[in-house]
């Protein structure tokens, strides 16, 4: 397995990443670096070269006690090429991701345009710069593939005090197969206000990096949407950092695509933090779509919401949400509750739901988790067509009213409409 | 003036044990205008009946025939029969997640009526038939039936039946679990709707209680899946004062005959 290693923020910076094949040992540890006094606090630089060592020595080996020990690292070396039985990756039909596990990621990848508000800055800037790994460090292998393979990145900076004048929309637009790296950065510093909204489509076979910083007081609002053609394969981490009293809100719509799967986390790392993480997925025929979320609540006095949807239609439309959420021993007064709900449309579908929440400290506000997965109910349809509805437009009434409550969570009208839209395509051409 | 014929009608349900037999040659025949009662204990099949007129899936009809002034009933789909015109107020209400009482009620009066109400006179209607029936205007935004108590669930059946205005409703138990005031409240939108003399009504009780304030023209005694008795209201009084015991042998006998 690979995940054997130990990630303490603020508590000790001598726990290192341990059990990597080369030997070498990897730590990455907010604002514990002692060589990395010039780059970023998170960033030990060891990722683009894949050689510097970093930690205090090596120590032995400690399997996966807990979400929080997983492997993390710049370096790709350290995670054992994946075999498809890691625990992460269980679920995650490999010989379906057209080489971006195996192959390197040297495609030219989609593009990516930036519009929208004014008062905000855009950069491409290359590997080197300091704000590279300020708030993600890859923690399986296709991340730390593609983290070594985006030849540049894309940054966007609300500057502090700043409410951005409008939506930043970044257009994202793949246009061939070839197996391709991608690294954004949104840095919300400081009081800045804004509403970013990621679009994915056309054909690609992407492996993406997002490191998102939520400065203190900031408020960021994050929607990731996969409307990707058919084919596409697209594996995307998105990692937050949440700074003091920051708010921030990650939604996920994922229509598109043969096989999305999405791994967003977000990282308390001062007190007053509040985080809501929204969901919506659809599943066709054949689709797979799946989402593995991390909530670390690490600092006391930080507040979580976790809401997924996904509705399923077809054979073998496949879903996964997996929502690991710690507590850990500072995290006092944390309050936090994670829900996923999946609605099975038809026969053949399958979808696996796992919440995971680990408490570490008994002085909290409260914890709660809830997983359902219903069959679209036989005594809903005849409650509705004994009113006249008929059987489709009763079914569709259901699968609207189940995906609104997520939707109205997005709070930007123009892409509201857009996928209230985008759900009866998809109704339509699953024929219900 | 309409007329719903129900002939001697078998059904029964597919169980683990197999199939089971619950209505064993029902017959009923009820005009526009007119409201019947029918009374019977648990489990004999009144509620089966009901289900089955509106089309739930579950039933299967062995033998016999319902028609709508002569249209077959039975051949056709749930929602086609609540086009039309049959209504069902049932007696345990199912909460729909997701889809709000506005969304739903407009839905459906545009499915019944086959074009959409102006919107200006339906938000009106719906303000107005809601306040009739002492429901709180912010139901309107929740999910249908979500939360709603036993009572207010009745209550937003009858809200349903006032607004599509149907051909015949059959109110299944309506009267459970309502309250005096409630109990008035509803019989008195019942009324209202049947005075326009466009509906005829199956009225499905234990109590005489809702008799006192919905006069029924005839009432049936339904026992082990049949009617073993009808008669004029009088019969009410008379189940109330007796109970079903002697039917139950009756019944008995009948089956095992
Ligand atoms: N799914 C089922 N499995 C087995 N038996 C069933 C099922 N559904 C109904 N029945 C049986 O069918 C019979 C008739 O039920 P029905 O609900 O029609 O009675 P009812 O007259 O409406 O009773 P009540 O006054 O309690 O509402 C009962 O014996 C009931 O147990
Ligand atoms: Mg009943």
């Amino acid at each position: 397995m690979a995940e054997t290693t130990q990630l303490n923020p603020g508590v000790d910076d001598d726990i290192a990443r341990i059990g990597a094949p080369s030997g070498d040992a990897t730590l990455a540890i907010a604002g514990f670096t002692e060589e990395g006094e010039n780059l970023s606090e998170f960033n030990d630089g060891t990722a683009q070269h894949g050689l510097k060592k970093h930690s205090h020595g090596n120590a032995p080996v400690i399997p996966e006690a807990s979400r929080g020990e997983r492997l993390k690292s710049y370096n790709l070396a350290d995670f054992p090429v994946l075999t498809g039985r890691e625990e992460d990756w269980r679920f995650t039909p490999l010989k379906r991701l057209r080489g971006l596990h195996t192959e390197s990621l040297d495609g030219a990848g989609p593009t990516v345009s930036v519009g929208g508000a004014a008062n905000i800055q855009v950069e491409t800037v290359e590997r080197t710069d300091p704000r590279i790994g300020c708030a993600a460090i890859p923690d399986d292998r296709v991340s730390a593939a593609a983290w070594a393979a985006a030849p540049v990145a894309t940054v966007i900076t609300v500057p502090a005090q700043t409410t951005a004048d409008s939506e930043i929309t970044v257009s994202i637009r793949g246009k061939d197969a070839a197996p391709a790296a991608q690294h954004l950065i949104i840095d919300a510093q400081a009081f800045s206000k804004a509403v970013v909204v990621l679009n994915h489509q056309g054909t690609a076979t992407l492996a993406q990096n997002i490191e998102i910083r939520v400065g203190d007081g900031a408020e960021l609002t994050v929607v990731s949407v996969q409307e990707w053609d058919e084919d596409a394969v697209h594996l995307s981490t998105q990692q937050a950092r949440i700074g003091r009293d920051a708010r921030f809100k990650h939604v996920v719509v994922s229509l598109g695509g043969d096989l999305v799967r999405l791994t967003p986390s977000s990282v308390f790392t001062a007190p007053g933090g509040d985080v809501e993480m929204y969901g919506l997925y659809f599943a066709d025929a054949g689709q797979h779509l799946e989402q593995r979320l991390l909530v670390d609540h690490a600092v006391p006095r930080c507040k979580s919401r976790v809401t997924y949807k996904g509705a399923l239609q077809g054979k073998d439309a496949h879903t996964v949400w997996v929502g690991d959420v710690l507590i850990r021993k500072d995290a006092e007064g944390t309050d936090t509750y994670e829900v996923n709900r999946n609605l099975l449309l038809t026969d053949g579908a399958r979808s696996d739901s796992v919440p995971n929440l680990e408490i570490e400290t008994g002085l909290i506000e409260g914890a709660g988790h809830a997983s359902a997965t219903g069959r679209f109910d036989d005594e809903h349809l005849f409650y509705l067509m004994a009113r006249g509805i008929p059987e489709k437009e009763a079914r569709r009434l259901v699968v609207r009213g189940f995906l609104t409550e997520v939707i109205q969570q997005i709070g930007v009208p123009a892409l509201e409409e857009h996928l209230s839209e985008a759900v009866e395509r998809e109704l339509a051409a699953g024929n219900l | 003036m309409a007329t719903l014929d129900i002939k001697d009608l078998h059904v029964s349900i597919d169980t683990d044990q197999g199939s089971k037999q619950i209505l064993k040659g029902v017959s009923l025949t009820i005009r526009t205008g007119e409201t019947h009662a029918i009374m019977g204990p648990n489990g004999s099949g009144k509620s089966t009946l009901a289900s089955t007129i509106a089309g739930h899936p579950r039933y299967n009809v062995d033998s016999g025939s319902i028609t709508l002034d002569g249209e077959d009933v039975l051949s056709m789909s749930v929602d086609e029969r609540a086009r039309a015109g049959l209504f069902l107020a049932m007696q345990y209400p199912v909460e729909v997640p997701g889809v709000s009482m506005t969304n739903f009620l407009r839905t459906a009066k545009t499915a019944l009526d086959g074009e959409a109400p102006s919107l200006r006179h339906w938000t009106k209607d719906v303000k107005q038939a809601m306040a009739k029936l002492r429901i709180d205007a912010d139901f309107a935004q929740r999910n249908v039936n979500e939360g709603f108590s036993g009572g207010e669930k009745k209550r937003v059946e009858i809200l349903q039946l006032e607004l599509f205005g149907p051909r015949f409703a059959i109110l299944d138990e309506t009267d459970s679990g309502l309250d005096v005031d409630a109990l008035k409240v509803v019989s008195e939108g019942v009324n209202r709707e049947h005075s326009k003399g466009n509906m005829g009504t199956v009225l499905i009780t234990h109590y005489t209680r809702i008799l006192r304030y919905i006069k029924p023209d005839f009432v049936h005694v339904f026992v082990d899946g049949a009617i073993a008795e009808q008669g004029g209201p009088e019969l009410a009084d008379r189940l109330e004062d007796e109970g079903y015991d002697r039917f139950a042998a009756q019944g008995t006998a009948a089956a095992s005959a």
